[in-house]
C-alpha cells in the first residue's frame, strides 16, 4: 500500500511539537513514547502498519480545538481516530501525523424524549448510546455488529450500517446535527436537535467523509421508541437465483422487515462446523425478521411463509421461542469468525443492484477458482450489500497479494453491474486506489473540492478516499 | 433556454455570460434570484425503475406526476410526501423531480421515513462551470467518497443544475388510517402528538390545525386496526377514525398547507423542536399548522412580521419566509458556517451565476 512520503521535518521537530501539545492538554493526554504508540499504528485493517509521531486523548471540544490549532500551524497531518475498528484503513496513521483519539469523550450531554434525540460526546461506543435510553423504552437504530466497540464518531466518518438498516436507515439518517472542529481550530455546529438545515446540508456531506471535513467532537442523533416484539425465520434453498426471486417476491409485496441476511453454502458450511447453529446444508439460506406486536408478527410472517413457499424453500424455520430466535441468528452473527477459524480473510463490502446477485455470485464463484482463494458470502440481501470474505494465509505473501487482486476484480464487478465499492465500510486507504473504478476524475475533482473548504491545506487525514495521484497536488500546498 | 439533454445543459452552462436562473417547474422556487431562465423540463423520463429493488432513476425535468402515475402502476410511491405548494404560493406550472429534491421538499411521513434526501440514492448534475458530476448510485447503500446528494439536495440550484436523479421508493400501504382527535387545546393537543410519536406504534403523520390533532398510521389491515386501537388509548381527548381516501384527503391538506392558500398574509415555515412549538406559535401569533409533531409549523400572519418570527426562533429554530415581501427569506447563518457555505459555491460555481441572489 502506498502512502505518501512522510515530512521529514515535522519528524524532526517532534520534540517542539509536543511540548506545544503538552500546553493545551494534561500529561496523560499527551502520548509520544514509541512503545505506547503502537497501539494506534492500525486499525482492524491489520495489514498495514504505522507508528504515528504522537497521540493526543482530549476531553472537550475546546481541547480538540486547541490541539487542532496547533498541529495546523506546526503543519502537521492529523488522523482521527475513535474506536480503530475501520476495516478500511481509515484510521491508519502515517509517521508525521499525530492521532487525535476522541475515546475519552464520552459522556452523554442530554437526553431529550418528548422531542426523541440524545446529545453525545462523539467518542461514546454506538451500543452505549443505546444503553443510556434502553430504560426509557428507545433505542438508536444504526446497528454496526461492531456496535460493542466501534464510536459514534466513526460511525458518522463511516456513515455506518448495521443489520436492521433496510428499515431504519444508515448512520445519516438518524443523525440530527453535530459540533465539529475544523483543521485550524474552528468550531462549527452542524444541524441541530430539530433536524433540518435552514440552508444548504452540510452535514450531509460532513456524514461519511471518513474524518477529512473536521473532527466531530458531539453529535445529536434520533432516538426511536423500541418495537414491542421481533422475531426471525429462516428459509433454505437450493439455488442463489430463487433466494433472490424469494427477496424481490417479499419486497414486492410491500412487506418491510429490519432485516433480510442471505448466506451462501460456503458461508453456511463454515459455521455450521463452528457454531452448530443447526442450519440446513443448502446452497442459500435467508434470515428474514420482522417487528411489531404479537399480531403483527403473525400477519407478516404468515405472508413471507406464503410468498417463500412459493419458491419451493427445502427449509422454513420459524423460531417458536428467544431460544429457536437466539439459534436462528447465532450462524449469522458467528460468521465472520467461523471464517477466521479456517483461515485469515478479507472482507469486502460491495453493493450490487438486488437483481445482479445471481451472476454476481456466480462470477464470484468462477473467480474463487481462478484466483485459488475460498471465499464465502454473508449479503445483506434487502439492500443489496455485500460482504464477500475471502479466504487466505496471511503468511504467505503470494496469498495476501492474490487475496486483494481478487477483491478488487470483485469490487470491480459490482461498479460493472450498476453498484459501488463500498457499502458501509468505507473507502480509507483499502478502496482509495479503485475510486477511479467507479469516479471520473471530474466527479473526484468535485469531491476534492468539498475537502478544499474545509480543510484548504489537506492536513486532517489526508491520504485516505482519494487515489494519492489525484490528490497529491493538493497535500504538497 | 430549455435543453433537452444533459449535453445540451452541461454546454449552455459552460457557454454562458449571464447569471441564469435554474427553474424546473418554477412551482416552489423562493427568493430573489435573477438571470437567464434555464429550464430543465427537457430534460424528462424515466432511466430505470425496478419495483422489485424499490429504485427509481429519473431524469431531473420529469413531472412529479408523471413519477407518480410511473409508481402508482406498480403500486409504489415515493415515501417523503411531496408537498404541492402551488395553491399556497399562487404558482401556476408543473413541478418537477428534481425541484423536488433541489428543495429537499418533504412531507408529514418525514417523522418516519425521513426527507427528500433521506430517499436520494444518486444525482448527476451540471456544475457553474458546466461539468458533469455524478454521485451516489441506484443502490441503497453506498459511502463510496463524499455524499454529495445530501449536498445537492436542498441546494436550490445554488452548487449545480440536477439532470438525474435516483431514489428508493416505498410500497403502497394496504390501509391507512388517522386518529382525529377533539377537545384539546393546543397544549394538550401537540403533547398528544408528542405521546403517539414516542410510542412504538410506528406513526407516519402527526399533526394538528383549526383545533384538531391527527395521527396516521399506514401498513397492513391488521396491523394499522391494531396500532390505531393502541393509539386512540394514548392521546386522550374525543375520538374518531378516518380511514382510506378521507384519511389520505386529510394529508394532502396538511401537506400542501391547503389551509393557508389564497388567504391574505404572510407565511412562514418554522423548523423547531416539538415541544418549543406551543411557545414559539404563541409569540408569533397568527394562525398556525403544526406537523411533524410540532416540529414545523406553518404560520399564517400580517405582513412585516419578520423580525419578531426570528426572534420567536432564535436558538430553537429556523424560519423560511415562503409568500410575503421583502425581509430575508432564507435565515442567517452562523458566521463559520456561511464562510463554509460562501466557500463551497465558490467552488461550485465560480463564476457566480446560478441562481444568484437565492439563498442570500
Ligand atoms: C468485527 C467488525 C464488524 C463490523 N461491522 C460493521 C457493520 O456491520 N457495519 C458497518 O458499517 N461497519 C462495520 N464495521 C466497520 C467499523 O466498525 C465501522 O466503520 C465503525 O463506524 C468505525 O468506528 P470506530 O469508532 O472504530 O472508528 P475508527 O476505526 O477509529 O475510525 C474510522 C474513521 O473515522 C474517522 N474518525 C474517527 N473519529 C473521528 C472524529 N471524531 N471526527 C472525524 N472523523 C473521525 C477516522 O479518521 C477513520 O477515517 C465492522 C468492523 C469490525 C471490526
Amino acid at each position: 500500500m502506498d502512502m505518501p512520503v512522510p515530512d521529514g521535518g515535522v519528524i524532526a521537530r517532534k520534540g517542539r511539537i509536543v511540548s506545544r501539545l503538552r500546553t493545551v492538554l494534561p500529561g496523560d493526554a499527551v502520548i509520544d513514547a514509541p512503545e505506547e504508540l503502537r497501539v494506534y499504528e492500525c486499525d482492524a485493517l491489520t495489514a498495514y502498519r504505522c507508528v504515528p509521531l504522537a497521540a493526543v486523548l482530549p476531553r472537550t471540544t475546546e481541547e480538540v480545538s486547541a490541539v487542532l490549532q496547533i498541529c495546523s500551524e506546526e503543519g502537521v497531518p492529523v488522523v482521527p481516530r475513535g474506536s480503530g475498528t475501520s476495516l478500511a484503513g481509515g484510521a491508519m496513521p502515517s509517521a508525521d501525523a499525530v492521532i487525535l483519539g476522541v475515546a475519552r469523550m464520552n459522556e452523554v450531554l442530554e437526553t431529550d424524549y418528548a422531542n426523541r434525540f440524545i446529545r453525545v460526546q462523539s467518542g461514546r461506543t454506538n451500543l452505549s448510546v443505546s444503553g443510556a435510553v434502553e430504560a426509557e423504552g428507545f433505542f438508536y437504530a444504526p446497528d454496526p455488529s461492531s456496535q460493542l466497540a466501534c464510536a459514534i464518531a466513526g460511525n458518522i466518518a463511516m456513515n455506518s450500517g448495521g443489520a436492521h438498516c433496510l428499515k431504519y436507515g444508515v448512520t445519516t439518517n438518524n443523525l440530527l446535527g453535530v459540533r465539529m472542529v475544523k483543521m485550524d481550530g474552528t468550531v462549527v455546529t452542524l444541524g441541530g436537535p430539530w433536524g433540518e438545515p435552514a440552508g444548504l446540508d452540510l452535514l450531509g456531506v460532513v456524514c461519511g467523509s471518513e474524518g477529512q471535513l473536521g473532527v466531530v467532537t458531539e453529535a445529536w442523533l434520533r432516538i426511536l421508541p423500541k418495537p414491542e416484539g421481533a422475531r426471525p425465520v429462516l428459509v433454505g434453498f437450493n439455488s442463489n437465483e430463487v433466494a433472490g426471486a424469494c427477496v424481490a417476491g417479499i419486497i414486492r409485496a410491500g412487506i418491510l422487515p429490519v432485516a433480510i441476511e442471505f448466506m451462501d453454502r460456503p458461508c453456511i458450511r463454515a459455521t455450521e462446523a463452528f457454531a452448530k447453529a443447526g442450519y440446513p446444508d443448502c446452497e442459500a439460506l435467508l434470515i428474514i425478521e420482522v417487528e411489531g406486536s404479537e399480531a403483527e408478527i403473525v400477519e407478516q410472517l404468515a405472508r413471507i411463509r406464503a410468498i417463500a413457499m412459493a419458491h419451493d424453500p427445502v427449509e422454513f424455520r420459524e423460531a417458536a421461542d428467544e431460544d429457536q430466535a437466539r439459534r436462528i441468528w447465532l450462524g449469522r452473527k458467528s460468521a465472520f469468525g467461523a471464517m477466521g477459524q479456517i483461515n485469515d480473510y478479507m472482507c469486502l463490502d460491495g453493493t450490487i443492484p438486488v437483481s445482479s446477485l445471481p451472476h454476481v455470485l456466480k462470477r464470484i464463484g468462477e473467480m474463487s477458482r481462478e484466483f485459488g482463494l475460498d471465499v464465502g458470502n454473508v449479503f445483506h440481501a434487502g439492500d443489496g450489500n455485500m460482504h464477500p470474505l475471502i479466504l487466505f494465509d496471511a503468511n504467505k505473501p503470494v496469498d495476501l497479494e492474490k487475496c486483494e487482486a481478487f477483491g478488487a476484480e470483485i469490487l470491480k464487478l459490482c461498479v460493472e453491474v450498476g453498484g459501488c465499492l463500498t457499502g458501509e465500510h468505507g473507502v480509507g486507504i483499502e478502496k482509495r486506489d479503485l475510486m477511479a473504478v467507479q469516479f471520473s476524475a471530474t466527479d473526484m475533482e468535485a469531491q476534492m473540492r468539498v475537502k478544499d473548504v474545509f480543510d484548504p491545506k489537506w492536513l486532517l487525514n489526508p491520504a485516505k478516499v482519494f487515489p494519492l495521484a489525484s490528490s497529491a497536488a493538493r497535500r504538497v500546498g | 433556454m430549455r435543453p433537452v439533454t444533459e449535453a445540451e445543459l452541461a454546454e449552455a452552462v459552460a457557454g454562458a455570460s449571464e447569471p441564469l436562473l435554474v427553474r424546473g417547474g418554477g412551482t416552489r422556487v423562493l427568493g430573489h434570484a435573477v438571470g437567464e431562465v434555464l429550464e430543465t423540463s427537457g430534460l424528462s423520463g424515466v432511466e430505470l425503475y425496478e419495483p422489485g429493488a424499490l429504485t427509481l432513476v429519473v431524469r431531473a425535468g420529469t413531472a412529479v406526476a408523471e413519477v407518480e402515475r410511473v409508481l402508482a402502476a406498480e403500486r409504489q410511491r415515493l415515501a417523503f410526501e411531496v408537498p404541492d405548494l402551488r395553491g399556497l404560493l399562487g404558482r401556476e406550472g408543473v413541478s418537477t423531480i428534481g425541484g423536488v429534491l433541489a428543495a429537499n421538499a418533504s412531507g408529514p411521513r418525514r417523522v418516519q421515513v425521513g426527507a427528500a434526501r433521506d430517499a436520494a440514492l444518486g444525482v448527476r448534475f451540471v456544475d457553474g462551470l458546466g461539468a458533469v458530476v455524478k454521485n451516489g448510485g441506484r443502490v441503497m447503500k453506498n459511502v463510496t467518497g463524499y455524499d454529495l446528494v445530501k449536498l445537492m439536495a436542498g441546494s436550490r440550484g445554488a452548487l449545480g443544475v440536477l439532470t438525474e436523479v435516483s431514489f428508493k421508493v416505498q410500497a403502497l400501504p394496504e390501509a391507512e388510517a388517522t386518529l382525529v382527535i377533539e377537545g384539546l387545546d393546543d397544549a394538550a393537543g401537540l403533547a398528544s402528538l408528542r405521546a403517539a410519536l414516542g410510542s412504538p406504534f410506528d406513526v407516519s403523520g402527526a399533526a394538528r390545525h383549526s383545533g384538531r390533532s391527527f395521527v396516521r398510521v399506514e401498513g397492513m389491515a391488521g396491523s394499522v386496526a391494531y396500532r390505531i386501537g393502541r393509539l386512540r388509548d394514548l392521546v386522550g381527548g374525543e375520538v374518531t377514525v378516518v380511514e382510506g381516501e378521507a384519511s389520505g384527503q386529510l394529508w394532502r391538506d396538511i401537506r400542501d398547507v391547503t389551509p393557508f392558500a389564497g388567504r391574505p398574509g404572510e407565511v412562514w415555515r418554522i423548523v423547531t423542536l416539538p415541544t418549543a412549538a406551543e411557545g414559539v406559535s404563541a409569540r408569533i401569533g397568527g394562525e398556525a399548522i403544526w406537523d411533524w409533531g410540532g416540529g414545523l409549523i406553518w404560520v399564517l400572519t400580517e405582513h412585516g412580521q419578520g423580525a419578531e418570527v426570528a426572534a420567536a426562533v432564535a436558538g430553537r429554530g429556523h424560519a423560511t419566509l415562503m409568500r410575503g415581501e421583502g425581509g430575508p427569506v432564507f435565515p442567517p447563518e452562523a458566521p463559520e458556517v456561511a464562510a463554509l457555505v460562501a466557500g463551497l459555491k465558490e467552488r461550485f460555481d465560480p463564476r457566480g451565476i446560478l441562481n444568484r441572489g437565492m439563498m442570500g
